[in-house]
């Protein structure tokens, strides 16, 4: 059993966990993910690492409330358990393997979509912690669903924050912000990395493309056991059929296929597999766009 | 008594079960079992069990059946294997013991199988434990999976008496027994559970929840969590597509996820929470265990199922009696037919299979006569699900975290037959992790071997 150290939400339907997991807390590194499991007869679902505390042996996970699973998960409080909770999973993002002089040298710029804003924060604070401040644009619906704004002032070096309907700083999406700093203040970015709904990710690297940005995007198709078993998590990357599981979750944007990827999350939307698909978006869509209901 | 054939064994009625998921195969009574033990020559120089990879005395525990003795009998199986439920119930009997049994020389062998289940189902049913270990002599052995290998390498060693841990990945320890078998042939609760106990019972502790190569290393759990030697039981891995247009679509499922949704997860059952669109016509790809596992899954959960094999029937490499009871239960097989293409709707759901017609040629290095395609044959097999039954390819999570541990070409690791010693000092491995995807028997026949390996190596240490 896993247990909830704190657990508060951030938003109408976002939540925060502290969960106790030592091998996980000892192991895990930035880009990673976790699979929990609530009781005998839940999901098992992927969640991001928002953060984790060594010393305190606890991951923090940052979860929207969509389906089934998630709004009993929500349900749960400090000094409650989870059944399960495995990981880390997945390949860490690629700068923590990179030599540190050369990541001194490049300019990083972040993009968190809604959710997406959850496993930015602990590649930022990684960065900060080793001497880089990068920029970090977050977007949201509206100003209600902006999350981790605090932390994330604290380890960006500039903090942009856009909402679709202007209600809370910048208006418009988040490509229009890096157009704008891209375009307007003449910034010139290295590696672009971005995390949020496919819709955001993928036309975040339509511009970036545009504008010669490598690109670096987290995917979260539907999975089931997380380890490379069971290949539901399937991508076409560079026309290759890679595994987001094993081979990801991070991959260069400018080679997947968010069509195919979109059509992949919707395999439970059919008309009778309405209530199922709940479950499984809220299951395996940590994107957190809000409008997969 | 009719001394050339086997005592016939009790099934479900193929139209009643092809709509439940009990069990097919109802088992020996007590005095079947005994008509069937009579049958047992008592061969001296007994091939059966040469063919046996866990070495069982065969004639000496039918001996036990034959006295009624049927407690002893399960101690003698015991003293060889540590899952005689399961293997009496998923081992390739015919290929193996059965297949070197000298009644069958004239006549139908001994079912050495259906009697190794009666004994250990007997032992199950009346609450017989395995006898104890001796006393532990503290030396800690890892175990990386609960498959088949792996629990055969921890009990083998607990009853040496060393401390042994099974670090699993998924929550619940079993590994293909329970995600990739089903429970019409292999009942999880009844069997499975119970047999676990069993190894548990030894002394083993499993550990769930543990990715090794992610959540640990192999080097800290030798260096920092006191483990003498390691034992790499981790199963097969990555499923394989066939590279055709179409594969990515919405409805095509690998068998290990198809089965993984429905035996691990329940997802047949109304009162879990994991989906499976179990599809209306479904098409499963290949020709194996898998293949027929994964199309009387859909059957049951109410598809109409192809089995698409690109070889004849001779070719098809699942057991005799699985094919037997998919067609018994409606299952259609198109033979010599090759899938070139999905077909996909609008929304990128398949809507149809492309397939080829195909005839035997020369044979190949597997001996088997290879399959060339018949020019100008395509045709549409209407479905709305694929499943892709097609093999595995080896997970890279171990062996691309152990430093010094060797791999061969086709990314297996590299294991001594006899031992399971690989390249790094104290870590062995076997069952599909160093052979590619096999057997049960042949993982537990492994896990055994490098149990006896590791043994002589800790106690030469």
């Amino acid at each position: 059993m896993y247990r909830i150290l704190k657990a508060c939400n951030l938003a109408s339907n976002i939540f925060l966990m502290d969960v106790e997991a030592k091998r996980v807390a000892a192991a895990c590194e930035p880009g990673q993910f976790v699979i929990v499991r609530i009781d005998e007869r839940g999901e098992r679902i992927p969640l991001t690492i928002c953060d984790y505390d060594r010393e305190k042996g606890t991951v923090t996970i940052v979860v929207q409330t969509i389906g089934a699973s998630t709004t009993r998960m929500q349900e749960l409080k400090a000094g409650d358990s989870f059944l399960d909770f495995v990981g880390p999973l997945g390949k860490p993002s690629e700068f923590v393997n990179e030599d540190i002089e050369t990541l001194r040298g490049k300019k990083i710029l972040f993009v968190g979509g809604g959710l997406g804003t959850a496993p930015v924060y602990p590649q930022v604070k990684w960065l900060h912690e080793h001497g880089i401040d990068a920029d970090v644009i977050v977007g949201a619906k509206t100003k209600d669903l902006v999350i981790l704004e605090e932390e994330m002032k604290k380890v960006a070096g500039n903090l942009y924050i856009t909402t679709d309907d202007g209600s809370y700083e910048r208006k418009g999406m988040v490509t229009e912000v890096i157009k704008y700093l891209v375009n307007e203040q003449g910034n010139k970015y290295d590696v672009c990395v971005a995390i949020g709904p496919m819709i955001m990710m993928k036309f975040v690297c339509l511009l970036t493309k545009e504008l010669g940005i490598p690109t670096i995007v987290s995917m979260n198709p539907i999975m089931v056991d997380g380890t490379g078993m069971c290949g539901a998590c399937r991508l076409l990357v560079g026309g290759e059929v890679k595994f987001a599981c094993v081979d990801g979750p991070e991959f260069d944007g400018h080679l997947v296929d968010f069509d195919q990827a979109m059509k992949r999350q919707s395999i439970y939307k059919t008309e009778e597999g309405r209530a199922m698909l709940r479950q499984q978006e809220g299951a395996t869509h940590s994107g957190g766009c809000g409008n997969c209901r | 008594m009719d001394v050339l054939h086997k005592v016939p064994v009790r099934e479900q009625d193929p139209k009643v079960r092809a709509t439940n998921f009990d069990e097919v195969c109802l088992g020996y009574n007590k005095d079947e079992a005994v008509e069937e033990a009579n049958r047992c020559l008592g061969c001296q120089n007994a091939q059966c069990v040469k063919a046996c990879p866990v070495s069982i005395d065969i004639p000496g525990f039918i001996k036990e059946v034959k006295e009624g003795n049927f407690e002893e009998a399960g101690y003698v199986i015991g003293r060889s294997s540590s899952l005689p439920a399961i293997c009496g119930r998923v081992c390739p009997q015919e290929t193996q013991c059965e297949g070197k049994c000298i009644r069958g020389i004239k006549g139908e062998a001994v079912s050495i199988g259906k009697l190794e289940r009666f004994v250990a189902d007997y032992a199950r049913e009346n609450g017989i434990k395995p006898r104890k270990p001796d006393a532990s002599n503290g030396r800690k052995v890892a175990i990386i999976g609960s498959g088949p290998a792996g629990l055969t390498c921890a009990g083998d060693l607990a009853k040496l008496g060393y401390d042994v841990t099974i670090f699993e990945a998924l929550h619940e320890a079993g590994g293909v027994l329970v995600y990739g078998i089903p429970e019409f042939r292999l009942p999880k609760d009844e069997v499975v559970k119970k047999e676990i106990e069993n190894v548990k019972s030894l002394g083993v502790k499993i550990e769930t929840d543990v990715v090794v190569g992610k959540s640990v290393t192999i080097d800290d759990l030798m260096e920092k969590e006191g483990f003498e030697a390691v034992f790499i039981g981790s199963g097969a891995g990555l499923p394989r597509f066939m590279g055709i247009e179409g594969e990515t679509a919405s409805g095509v499922y690998s068998a290990n996820e198809y089965l993984t949704r429905s035996n691990l997860m329940k997802a047949f059952r109304d009162d879990y929470d994991t989906p499976i669109n179990p599809g209306k016509k479904v098409a499963v790809v290949g020709g194996g265990n898998v293949a027929m596992d994964a199309a009387r899954t859909a059957l049951r959960l109410g598809a109409d199922v192809h089995i698409v094999y690109r070889r004849s029937e001779e070719e098809l490499p699942a057991r005799v009696e699985e094919v037997h009871h998919a067609k018994e239960e409606g299952i259609k097989f198109d033979l010599l037919t090759n899938p070139t293409k999905i077909l996909v709707d609008e929304n990128g759901w398949v809507s149809g299979m492309e397939c080829i017609r195909m005839e035997l040629g020369e044979p190949d290095e597997s001996g088997r006569r290879s399959p060339v395609e018949i020019p100008g044959s395509e045709f549409v097999i209407d479905c709305d699900t694929v499943i892709m039954s097609l093999g595995t390819s080896p997970n890279p999570l171990i062996s691309s975290t152990t430093k010094g541990l060797d791999i061969n070409k086709r990314k297996c690791i590299v294991a001594s037959e006899e031992t399971g010693a690989t390249s790094k000092p104290g870590v062995f491995a076997g069952g599909d992790a160093v052979t590619g995807a096999a057997t049960v028997i042949l993982a537990m026949g492994a896990g055994k071997a490098a149990a006896a390996g590791i043994h002589e190596y800790l106690t030469n240490k």
